[in-house]
C-alpha cells in the first residue's frame, strides 16, 4: 500500500528534476543545497497516511492520486477590476497579486509604502539579491519532519518577501492575494512567504487565497513570520479556494522578546484543507493570539493543527478556534501547547468551540498540553454543540422567523472570535462574508 | 379573543394537561394559579407555540383562527406574547437590535411601516423609564449577565415595546423582590386596555395584589378545578393548594 502511494507521488520527483534543469546554475549554492535536502526528505517521508498520529483524521490520498503539474502564470482574462470585487478588494492598501503562485507585476500595486520598507516578489529577490534573504529563508519552517513543508521548500520559486526595518509603523495593511485561475490540467503551486519585522515596529499582513469555480488544484504553501524584539504583527489569512481545491498550509511564527503577534486563520473554501500554525515564543515577555474560524458545508474537510511553544518565561498566549459545520462537513482541531523547561510564568489559554448544524457533520477535537515547567498557568477547553433550541424558540416567540433566528444564533457564535479582529476593515470584510453565507444574512446584519 | 377547548397535552410519554377549557375576552385579565407541576407553565408554553409539547386533543382558537396550526413567529406577529419564566441568554445578539427586528416583523404583519432608528430609540427610552431599566442593559446582549430581576423586567419591557393583544406572563413574579414586583406590576397595569388581554400565570397570590385580575382559575394536576373572581386568590393564599386535591377527588367520586 505504501509503495503504491510512493509511486503515485513520484510525479513530484520528475517535476523537481525538471525544475532543476530550468534553474540550471542560476541560483545560489545555499538554496540549491536546501532544495536538494528537502526533496530528499520528502522522498524519505512520503505522503502521510492515517496510521500517523498527526494525520489520523485527515486522508491525503485524494491529493496523492492526482498527478499535479507545476502551475503556470496564466491570467485567463483576469483584471485588476475583477480582483477588486473579491474579498479585501476595496481595501486601499499595497497589494501583491500572485496568479497560480506566480507574481503578477501588472496586477500588483505597491503604492503608499514608506521607503525603507521592502516588499518584493520572492522570485525577484532570488534573482537580484538572494544573499539578503539567506539568514531567514528556510530557517524556521522545519522541512525535516514534514513532507509538505519539504515539498514546498524543494519547489521554492515565488511568494512574497516583506521586510520591515526597525522603527517603522505601517498604517495600512499589506495584502498578499493569491488567485488561482485553475487551468484544465491539474496544477500545484507552492507559495512561499517570508515576513520579517526587524523589531520595534508594527505591521498588518493579510493573506488571501482565492479560486473561483469548481476546478481542482493544489496549493501547498508556507509562510514564515519572524517578529524581532518589540515587534507587533497582525496577521490574517483568509482561505476561499474553489470547493474542489486542496489547500495545505503551514504558518511558522518565530517571536523574539516582548514581541506581540496575532494571527487569525479563516477557512471558508477548499475541499480539503490542512492548516498548521506553529508559534515559538522565543523571548521573554512575548505574547501571541492564535485565532481561527472555519465555516464549512457540503463535504468540505478542514484540519487545523496548531502548536504553540513557550520556550522562554513570562510569555502569554490566547487561542480561540471556532467551527461551524453544516451538511456532511468534517473538521479536526488539534491544539498542542508545549511549555519548555524554564518557561516559568507562562500564561496560556486555549479554546475550541464547535457548532454542528447537521447530524452528519463531524468534528474531532484534541487539545494537548505538554508542560515541563512548574510555575505556569495553562488551561484548555473544547466544546461541541448544536444550536440552542431554547434560544431559537425565544427569538421566534418574539416574531423573528426561524431562518433569521437560526442565522442570528450562528452569527452570534462566530462573532465572539470575529470581534477579536483588531483591524476594523478586516472585521467588516469578514462580517460581510458571514452575512452573505448565512440564510437571510441581510436581516442578521441589521440585528447585530 | 382566545378560546381553549378540552386541551390535552403531552410532554414525552406523559400527559400533563388533561382537558383544559378557558375563554378570554379582550380587555380581561385572567390569572391561572396552581402548585408546582400542575401544568401552568405547560399551558403558557403551548399558547406561545413551544414544539416540545404535543397537543393530543382539543383546540385553541385565537381571533377565529386555529392557533395550533400557526408557527410561533406567526403567533407573535398576530399579537401573542409570552413573558418567559426563564428568559434565555443569547450572547452575541444585542438586546436593542433583536427587539427592533422583532418589532418590525410584527409591524410588517400589521401592514405598518417599519420604525426608523430614531423613532425606535424614543420608543425604547420611554418604555425603559416605565420599567426602570438601566440604559446599560439595553445595549448588552440579550439577557446576558442580567440578574434574575433584570431578566424579568426585560420581559415586561419587551412586552411594552411590542404591544401584543394577548400577553401571557409565565411566573413573572417568581424570584422578584417587592420593589421589582411593584415596578413590573406598574408596567403591566399601564398596558391594560380594552383591546388587550392578559393571562397571569403564578404560583403566589402576591402579584395579584398589584395586578387585579377579573378571573382566577386554579389548575391542579392538569385540570382547571376551580374558577372564580379575585376573592379566590385570597382564599388560596390562606388555605394553600392541598385542600384542592381532596375536593377534586371527592368531586370525581360524586360524579
Amino acid at each position: 500500500m505504501i509503495e503504491a502511494v510512493q509511486k503515485e507521488t513520484d510525479i513530484y520527483l520528475s517535476n523537481f528534476a525538471q525544475l532543476e534543469r530550468e534553474l540550471a546554475d542560476e541560483e545560489p549554492a545555499w538554496l540549491r543545497r536546501v532544495r536538494k535536502a528537502a526533496i530528499l526528505r520528502y522522498f524519505e517521508l512520503g505522503f502521510p497516511t492515517r496510521k500517523q498520529e498527526e494525520w489520523k483524521y485527515t486522508e491525503v490520498r485524494p491529493i496523492a492520486r492526482i498527478p499535479f503539474k507545476p502551475a503556470q502564470y496564466e491570467l485567463d482574462g483576469l483584471t485588476a477590476d475583477k480582483l477588486n470585487q473579491l474579498t479585501f478588494g476595496n481595501l486601499q492598501c499595497p497589494r501583491l497579486v500572485f496568479v497560480n503562485g506566480h507574481y503578477s507585476a501588472e496586477l500588483s500595486s505597491l503604492e503608499g509604502l514608506p521607503d525603507p520598507v521592502e516588499v518584493h516578489s520572492l522570485a525577484q529577490v532570488l534573482k537580484e539579491d538572494p544573499d539578503s534573504i539567506e539568514p531567514y529563508l528556510t530557517r524556521y519552517a522545519d522541512y525535516e519532519n514534514h513532507p509538505f513543508i519539504a515539498l514546498n521548500t524543494a519547489f521554492i520559486q515565488d511568494g512574497a518577501f516583506v521586510y520591515i526595518p526597525k522603527g517603522q509603523v505601517l498604517k495600512e495593511p499589506i495584502h498578499l492575494l493569491y488567485f488561482s485561475t485553475a487551468p484544465e490540467e491539474a496544477a500545484v503551486a507552492y507559495p512561499r512567504n517570508l515576513i520579517v519585522l526587524e523589531g520595534n515596529n508594527q505591521a498588518v499582513i493579510l493573506e488571501s487565497y482565492v479560486g473561483l469555480g469548481e476546478r481542482k488544484y493544489f496549493t501547498n504553501l508556507v509562510t514564515e513570520i519572524v517578529a524581532g524584539e518589540n515587534a507587533i504583527a497582525d496577521h490574517y489569512k483568509l482561505q476561499q479556494e474553489s470547493r474542489e481545491a486542496f489547500h495545505i498550509a503551514t504558518l511558522q511564527v518565530h517571536q523574539d522578546r516582548s514581541s506581540s503577534v496575532r494571527t487569525f486563520n479563516v477557512t471558508l473554501g477548499g475541499a480539503l484543507t490542512r492548516n498548521e500554525v506553529n508559534v515559538v515564543l522565543d523571548g521573554e515577555g512575548a505574547d501571541c493570539a492564535l485565532d481561527g474560524l472555519y465555516l464549512i458545508s457540503g463535504r468540505q474537510h478542514v484540519d487545523n493543527h496548531t502548536r504553540l511553544e513557550h520556550a522562554k518565561p513570562h510569555c502569554d498566549s490566547r487561542e480561540i478556534y471556532k467551527g461551524i459545520l453544516d451538511e456532511k462537513a468534517t473538521a479536526v482541531f488539534h491544539g498542542r501547547i508545549v511549555v519548555q523547561p524554564g518557561a516559568q510564568k507562562t500564561d496560556s489559554k486555549q479554546t475550541n468551540n464547535n457548532l454542528l448544524l447537521s447530524d452528519e457533520a463531524l468534528i474531532n477535537t484534541k487539545p494537548q498540553l505538554e508542560i515541563y515547567a512548574n510555575d505556569v498557568k495553562c488551561t484548555h477547553g473544547a466544546t461541541i454543540g448544536q444550536l440552542d433550541q431554547d434560544a431559537l424558540f425565544y427569538l421566534c416567540s418574539r416574531g423573528i422567523d426561524k431562518a433569521t433566528a437560526r442565522s442570528l444564533l450562528i452569527y452570534a457564535f462566530a462573532s465572539e472570535v470575529v470581534n477579536r479582529i483588531k483591524v476594523e476593515s478586516v472585521r467588516v470584510e469578514l462580517d460581510k462574508y458571514l452575512f452573505s453565507w448565512l440564510p437571510k444574512g441581510h436581516l442578521v446584519k441589521e440585528a447585530v | 379573543m382566545l378560546e381553549i377547548k378540552d386541551l390535552h397535552v403531552k410532554a414525552g410519554d406523559k400527559e400533563i394537561l388533561h382537558g383544559i377549557n378557558l375563554k378570554v375576552k379582550a380587555g380581561e385579565v385572567h390569572s391561572i394559579m396552581g402548585p408546582n407541576g400542575s401544568g401552568k407553565s405547560t399551558l403558557a408554553q403551548v399558547l406561545a407555540g413551544r414544539e416540545s409539547y404535543e397537543v393530543t386533543a382539543g383546540q385553541i382558537t385565537y381571533e377565529g383562527k386555529d392557533l395550533l396550526q400557526i408557527a410561533p413567529e406567526d403567533r407573535a406577529r398576530l399579537g401573542i406574547f409570552m413573558a418567559f419564566q426563564y428568559p434565555v441568554e443569547i450572547p452575541g445578539v444585542s438586546n436593542t437590535y433583536f427587539l427592533k427586528a422583532a418589532l418590525n416583523a410584527i409591524r410588517k404583519e400589521r401592514g405598518e411601516e417599519e420604525v426608523d432608528a430614531l423613532d425606535f430609540l424614543n420608543l425604547v427610552k420611554e418604555k425603559m423609564e416605565l420599567l426602570k431599566i438601566d440604559e446599560k442593559l439595553i445595549s448588552r446582549p440579550v439577557n446576558e449577565g442580567f440578574s434574575g430581576g433584570e431578566k424579568k423586567r426585560n420581559e415586561i419591557f419587551q412586552l411594552a415595546v411590542l404591544e401584543p393583544k394577548l400577553a401571557i406572563l409565565d411566573e413573572t413574579d417568581s424570584g422578584l423582590d417587592i420593589d421589582a414586583l411593584k415596578v413590573v406590576a406598574h408596567g403591566v397595569n399601564s398596558l391594560r386596555s380594552k383591546d388587550r388581554a392578559f393571562i397571569v400565570v403564578t404560583h403566589y397570590q402576591r402579584i395579584l395584589n398589584y395586578i387585579i385580575p377579573d378571573y382566577v382559575h386554579v389548575l391542579y394536576d392538569g385540570r382547571v378545578v376551580k374558577s372564580g373572581g379575585k376573592q379566590l386568590a385570597i382564599e388560596l393564599e390562606k388555605k394553600g393548594y392541598s385542600w384542592l386535591g381532596e375536593e377534586t377527588v371527592s368531586a370525581q367520586l360524586v360524579n
